[in-house]
């Protein structure tokens, strides 16, 4: 990441203020104007990011700074509240043609991912209890229509297709067969093209007159950058989109196409592809995406991000561990594989809301493969009681601890340092985890 | 229809989203701080990215206040010319060698390589070279046959595996096939890989080396593929890839659409890695040599 999180950015820039006890609209500007940096930084549209900033400036001027509170937290709540609240009328369901047939259409620009999505989708309904029909209707790229028939085979479900026939006819033809075979839902999955494409966006609006579908999907690749309003906008005009899927958000993109997209079509965001996965297709969390767009980490992403790499069993041992404060570097070993397979660390502690300036501190603890393999063998070279109390090691533990492991034993005492703030970090959590409790809010910039 | 044309054509888009805004703004003012904070937002909206266009609107105040232009068109000027510096002047050509020359293809999914090396192949055939193409995204459903359409319609030997099998040992066949049947060139395909991915990083980083073993000084180029449409995430992508196997240049796709392709900005900026090609259209003859001169012109004129 380029720019450090928006919470120091706003904590520098409100330093200065220390002891006043209102905002003054100066004060608020110059909050507003890390805002605008940190949205744009997240690929916010800039015309979308000055209409905003606009809005909330009313209501941060005047505002009072509570007691409790720092006026950094001030602002970052009411820019969060409002970001969450924009995008937040939505609900992740899809409109079912009850009695009939659902005909949801997928579109997009090439390599958003349609198809995939598609096959998530018939997935997702699936599970709903329909029986969706996928319909090859991409005649365009080369193997496209084969994608999609191995996906329907590795989730043993319908498709439909014609070949490189004309789309129109291939999409009256799949509602044919729909009615025939007792599927209620279609799912179309139409060829990728450019928004200023007039041939290709009239070919879908004759498909879309065929099937009339009650659900146009565009399809936005949230890595897109200030263009994805143009698209959105495009797309939206000559189709009238009912909502977007956004993909690929299990990268480190900020996402601001979610906002952008949402700012200049209205439809609601109706699921994120998190995966290539085909159970990877996830409702939408507002409150989630506006904590992400402003770099503000988001807690909830990386607790389902553990739980889906982490055995629960074994999560629950641990978590006593942590509050008991008995964590040990058997522990700690187990704890490093498993981080390992949610990903870079530094991401995972990007996640964490608070915890910015702790990423710093621990920026030594980056795993890597090789680093990760010394730390495994240091642990190995420690006796059962050493690695349940790690502070018994005495420099000649040490010594021997290092030559066991065929390390140094200045790699020994990082790593004895590291898993101390480890320790600390842990500790640091699990008051976190009892604040929630108590109905007090630790982290007033965080939604509920 | 000469080949600059057809240039103008595909980034048509590009120019009118991004050099008409400019123009309006240096008709209408004077210099000003107003001006430079215009061009600021002109050149954000077009994915140039906070950080680099700070930095190149302060480059271009401080060397209009030294020559002391008082024309807001002098100020243009001097920015495409502050543009093509960055962008470093001349084609870069790729690191073709001798004998056979191993390339290697990645990015995340959906960016367009499978498509970049069709049109890769096309070029080099065009060239007189012998081409081989390694169909190494295993992964993706239909992939290889993606590929192998694309092969046909160029006219290029393909070697393929089955879907799953190891990428890694489809370059090396790939790789000793193309020196016993004396080939020039063999372009891989990779499967796209987000590239917060550790394992997936793990495994290009497998093919990488083992590019190596096949051929000792494979790869000779190792070609990321970015997406024109994509904003700041690139600087990202670039970074994490060079770090598993470091790139050498840049192929920027999709840029026949109203992307304004700034992103090409931050990366030469930040990041130091050149661009070598652009796509700008579907076809097979729609991918150039990138030539930051004409790409500049091709905006402004």
């Amino acid at each position: 990441m380029l720019f450090e999180g928006l919470a120091g950015k706003l904590q520098e820039t409100f330093k200065k203020l220390k002891g006043k006890g209102k905002l003054t609209e100066k004060d608020v500007e110059a909050a507003l104007r890390e805002v605008r940096l940190a949205l744009l930084e997240a690929d916010v549209n800039f015309k979308v990011v000055k209409n905003f900033i606009s809005q909330i400036k009313e209501r941060c001027i005047g505002q009072e700074v509570l007691g409790s509170l720092t006026p950094a937290q001030q602002v970052i709540k009411i820019v969060n509240e409002e970001l969450t609240i924009l995008m937040g009328e939505t609900t992740s369901k899809i409109n079912l043609n009850t009695g009939g047939i659902t005909v949801i259409m997928m579109v997009g620009l090439q390599g958003s991912g349609k198809t995939t999505t598609a096959a998530k989708l018939a997935k997702y309904l699936n599970k709903e209890n329909l029986s969706p029909l996928m319909v090859a209707a991409d005649v365009y790229r080369p193997a496209a229509i084969d994608q999609l028939k191995y996906l329907g085979e590795q989730l043993d479900m319908p498709v439909f297709s014609l070949g490189q026939r004309d789309p129109v006819e291939i999409v009256q033809e799949a509602l044919k067969e729909a009615a025939l075979k007792n599927h209620n839902a279609v799912i179309v999955d139409t060829a990728g093209r450019l928004h200023v494409n007039q041939e290709l966006m009239e070919e879908l609006q004759r498909i879309k007159d065929t099937a009339v579908p009650s659900e146009i999907l565009l399809v936005v690749d949230s890595m897109t950058g200030q263009d994805a309003v143009n698209v959105a906008e495009s797309f939206h005009q000559q189709l009238g989109l009912t909502g977007v899927v956004l993909t690929k958000l299990d990268g480190d993109t900020r996402g601001g196409a979610a906002l952008s997209v949402n700012a200049v079509t209205g439809c609601p965001i109706k699921f994120v592809g998190m995966g290539e996965k085909l159970d990877a297709l996830e409702p939408f969390h507002p409150e989630r995406m506006a904590s992400r767009i402003l770099g503000m980490g988001d807690v909830l992403s990386l607790i389902e991000k553990a739980q889906s790499n982490i055995d629960q069993e074994q999560a629950k041992v641990l978590e006593e561990k942590f509050r008991t404060q008995q964590f040990t570097f058997d522990d700690f070993l187990e704890q490093l594989q498993q981080v390992k397979n949610m990903g870079p660390l530094d991401q995972i502690m990007d996640m964490m809301p608070g915890l910015g300036g702790m990423n710093k501190k621990m920026k030594n603890l980056s795993v890597d493969e090789k680093q990760l393999g010394q730390v495994e063998a240091i642990i190995k070279s420690m006796t059962r009681e050493e690695r349940s109390a790690p502070e018994i090691i005495n420099s000649s533990r040490r010594k021997r601890i290092a030559l066991g492991s065929g390390t140094k034993v200045q790699d020994v005492n990082k790593l004895l340092k590291q898993f101390d703030q480890m320790k600390k970090m842990m500790k640091q959590l699990t008051k976190m985890e009892k604040g929630k409790k108590k109905g007090k809010k630790p982290f007033p910039f965080f939604p509920k | 229809m000469g080949l600059l044309y057809k240039f103008k054509q595909g980034l048509k888009k590009t120019r009118e989203g991004f050099v008409d805004k400019i123009d309006r703004l240096v008709k209408g003012k004077k210099i000003s701080d107003e001006f430079y904070d215009e061009l600021e937002e002109i050149l954000i909206g077009a994915d140039v990215g906070v950080e680099t266009t700070l930095d190149l609107v302060e480059e271009l105040k401080g060397r209009a206040r030294e020559n002391r232009l008082g024309d807001t068109e002098e100020v243009k000027e001097l920015l495409k010319e502050i543009l093509i510096e960055r962008l470093g002047k001349e084609v870069k050509p790729l690191n073709i060698s001798q004998g056979l020359s191993v390339i290697l293809v990645m990015g995340v999914n959906g960016v367009g390589k499978t498509t970049s090396i069709a049109k890769l192949a096309y070029l080099m055939k065009e060239e007189g070279k012998r081409v081989l193409i390694a169909a190494g995204d295993t992964f993706r459903a239909a992939a290889i046959e993606q590929l192998e359409i694309w092969a046909g319609r160029v006219g290029v030997d393909i070697i393929k595996h089955k879907i799953g099998s190891d990428p890694a040992a489809v370059i090396f066949d790939a790789v000793s096939a193309a020196q016993a049947r004396g080939a020039d060139v063999v372009l891989c395909d990779t499967a796209g890989r987000l590239h917060t991915k550790m394992n997936l990083m793990e495994e290009l980083k497998k093919i990488h080396r083992v590019t190596g073993k096949a051929l000792p000084g494979a790869p000779h180029e190792v070609l990321l593929v970015l997406d024109a449409t994509t904003g700041q995430n690139a600087l990202s992508q670039a970074k994490l890839f060079g770090e598993v196997s470091p790139i050498t240049g840049i192929v920027l796709t999709k840029l026949d659409g109203t992307a304004k392709g700034g992103i090409v900005i931050a990366v030469s900026n930040l990041l130091d890695v050149p661009i070598k090609y652009i796509g700008i259209g579907e076809s097979l003859e729609d991918l150039h040599a990138f030539n930051p001169q004409d790409f500049v012109s091709a905006l402004f004129d």
